[in-house]
């Protein structure tokens, strides 16, 4: 039965994932909702990285990866052929923890995935640069300075500049996996200014360690401990009025 | 007051240490160092002094000329039909050399299983351990029969023959050094590819091998270099007629076994040919060298930026 409800992008169920021997993921179900943030939190190995990638299948890359239960991308099963994983991973698209441009011009970072997929048209890229720049808040920044190697750019506004790239292919989705967690509070701050405007036009999925960070942007949390999906609400209710105690353990600094 | 104890004796040792191989072994290994830098200056100074009685006594017009007739009557000492044969053979080289090296670097660092990758290296690897001679014996004594019966104008000694072998010696290290440049590409940085939905073969082609290409590209000139020094297989297997030709089927004569033909007894000391051979020397360490140096400049400007 296909799932209807335009509203909801992913829906999860039952998924479990091991490496190698070791499972880092224990019967998983999760809705997540078109055109919200939803943060997904909890300590170091808990399995809330490989969540993240698991929905864009990057896990796979990982050598000895095994799933099994399925993940419905607006109702189709994408670890079935139904979805190629390269159409998969242009309708969703994802922002790594570090800054990962590649050592190429500004522009020609922008432009990478739509050349790759075929847009040949000068003007048209030039077109989805400057929107896909825009949208990330580094268009003023660097209007100048596009054939510049992007590794000129400050650690913050390479950031910006793979949250562009991965804009210009026009996704559906963006997955954050601790897009912030090397860059100085500044630029960090930008960059929560920006998520702010993203959902407006994407779905968004981050992963944070910093729990005000998905306090501050997250319209729904979730709680990942050990692997299991512990506590899954309106971020309000999961920072205010926990169900598990050990949601409240963590979010009151007792552990993690 | 055990602690004590071995408190003391440690002091009492340090302070009665004697500290002079502390202070000699670092001049014993600046010794070991400098040996090999004066051997290279020692070398490049002979080959300067000797090559320059050869200039003196040798026109430049003939040295530029298609005529090497050393042991003539009437000698000449034209450098053409060598550079010609060493050009020839080491652009045949890098034909083979180049395009396999480069296959095989790009399947063993970004498709074959870690695996696989770990049994294949030190057998590419092993080609490389094999002494030149044996190149040179096989090329001779192999690959010109097979290749005569294909072209049946194939002179015994010819160009061709060797050149596919030196491509064949070379192949490890084209393939060895440019693997170390891909693999040198941090994977988040062909994530960020793939996450845009590039296959593999985009990601290798429009992420990996730009972001290599200083490591790629000195690979390659590395090879030449090493392509322009190569002795013993053309020595071998293309003989040394000293004739200026471009026709790969026939006998030529590289720099190299020139001077391998040369040392061999037939010339005098202090005769013009024997300085022709410092002449030939110098003008293949040029070449080297600036090889070697094209490399380093190649790795420095376009070095990795990420």
């Amino acid at each position: 039965m296909k799932d209807n409800n335009m509203d909801i992008v992913y829906d999860v169920k039952g998924l479990n994932l091991w490496y190698g021997d070791n499972q880092a993921l224990k019967d998983i179900n999760m809705k997540i909702e078109k055109n919200k943030i939803t943060a997904i939190i909890g300590p170091s190995g808990c399995g809330k990285s490989t969540f993240v990638k698991t929905l864009n299948r990057m896990i796979e890359n990982v050598d000895g990866v095994r799933t099994s239960g399925e993940i419905l991308y607006y109702g189709d099963d994408i670890f079935t052929n139904k979805l190629k994983v390269e159409e998969l991973r242009t309708r969703v698209g994802m922002v790594f923890q570090k800054p990962n441009p590649f050592p190429k011009s500004i522009y020609e970072n922008v432009v990478y995935g739509p050349k790759i997929h075929g847009i040949k048209d000068k003007k048209l890229l030039m077109k989805i640069t400057e929107e896909s720049l825009r949208g990330a808040a580094l268009w003023d920044e660097v209007k100048d300075r596009l054939n510049e190697n992007a590794y000129s750019l400050s650690g913050g506004q390479q950031q910006r500049l793979c949250i562009a790239r991965s804009m210009a292919v026009n996704p559906e989705v963006i997955l954050m996996d601790e897009p912030t967690s090397a860059l100085d509070p500044v630029a960090t701050m930008k960059i929560e200014e920006l998520m702010e405007d993203l959902k407006k036009d994407y779905t968004v999925v981050i992963v944070t360690h910093n729990m005000q960070q998905a306090a501050r942007i997250s319209d729904k949390t979730a709680f990942f401990l050990n692997g299991e999906l512990i506590e899954f609400d309106v971020t309000s209710k999961i920072f205010g009025t926990p169900k598990d105690q050990r949601t409240e353990d963590y979010i009151t600094g007792r552990f993690g | 007051m055990k602690n004590n104890e071995i408190r003391d004796l440690i002091q009492h040792n340090i302070k009665n240490k004697s500290h002079f191989s502390d202070k000699a072994m670092p001049l014993f290994f600046l010794t070991m160092a400098l040996i090999s830098v004066l051997t290279t200056f020692g070398i490049v100074y002979t080959l300067v002094v000797d090559a320059f009685k050869f200039f003196a006594n040798v026109p430049l017009s003939e040295v530029f000329s298609t005529r090497l007739q050393p042991l003539s009557a009437n000698p000449s000492f034209g450098i053409l039909p060598l550079l010609n044969g060493t050009i020839l053979t080491t652009i045949i080289a890098m034909i083979v050399a180049v395009p396999v090296g480069m296959a095989a670097a790009i399947y063993l660092s970004q498709f074959a299983s870690k695996k696989l990758r770990k049994m294949l290296k030190p057998i590419l690897e092993i080609l490389a351990g094999i002494p030149t001679i044996v190149y040179g014996f096989f090329a001779y004594s192999v690959v010109t029969p097979i290749l005569m019966t294909l072209i049946p104008s194939l002179e015994p000694k010819n160009v061709l023959s060797p050149g596919l072998v030196m491509g064949i010696m070379i192949i490890p290290m084209v393939a060895s050094l440019s693997e170390d440049a891909m693999n040198a590409v941090p994977s988040i940085m062909k994530d960020g590819a793939t996450g845009l939905g590039s296959t593999k073969l985009e990601t290798t082609f429009k992420v990996v091998i730009p972001a290599a290409i200083s490591g790629i590209m000195s690979s390659i000139v590395l090879a030449i270099s090493r392509a322009i020094g190569e002795t013993m297989i053309v020595t071998i297997a293309s003989g040394s007629s000293k004739r200026f030709t471009f026709d790969i089927t026939q006998s030529m004569q590289t720099m190299t076994s020139y001077i391998v033909e040369f040392t061999s007894g037939d010339a005098g000391s202090g005769t013009v040919g024997y300085y022709s051979l410092y002449a030939v020397g110098l003008i293949l360490f040029i070449f080297t060298l600036t090889m070697n140096l094209i490399a380093q400049y190649i790795t420095k400007k376009y070095g990795e930026r990420y």
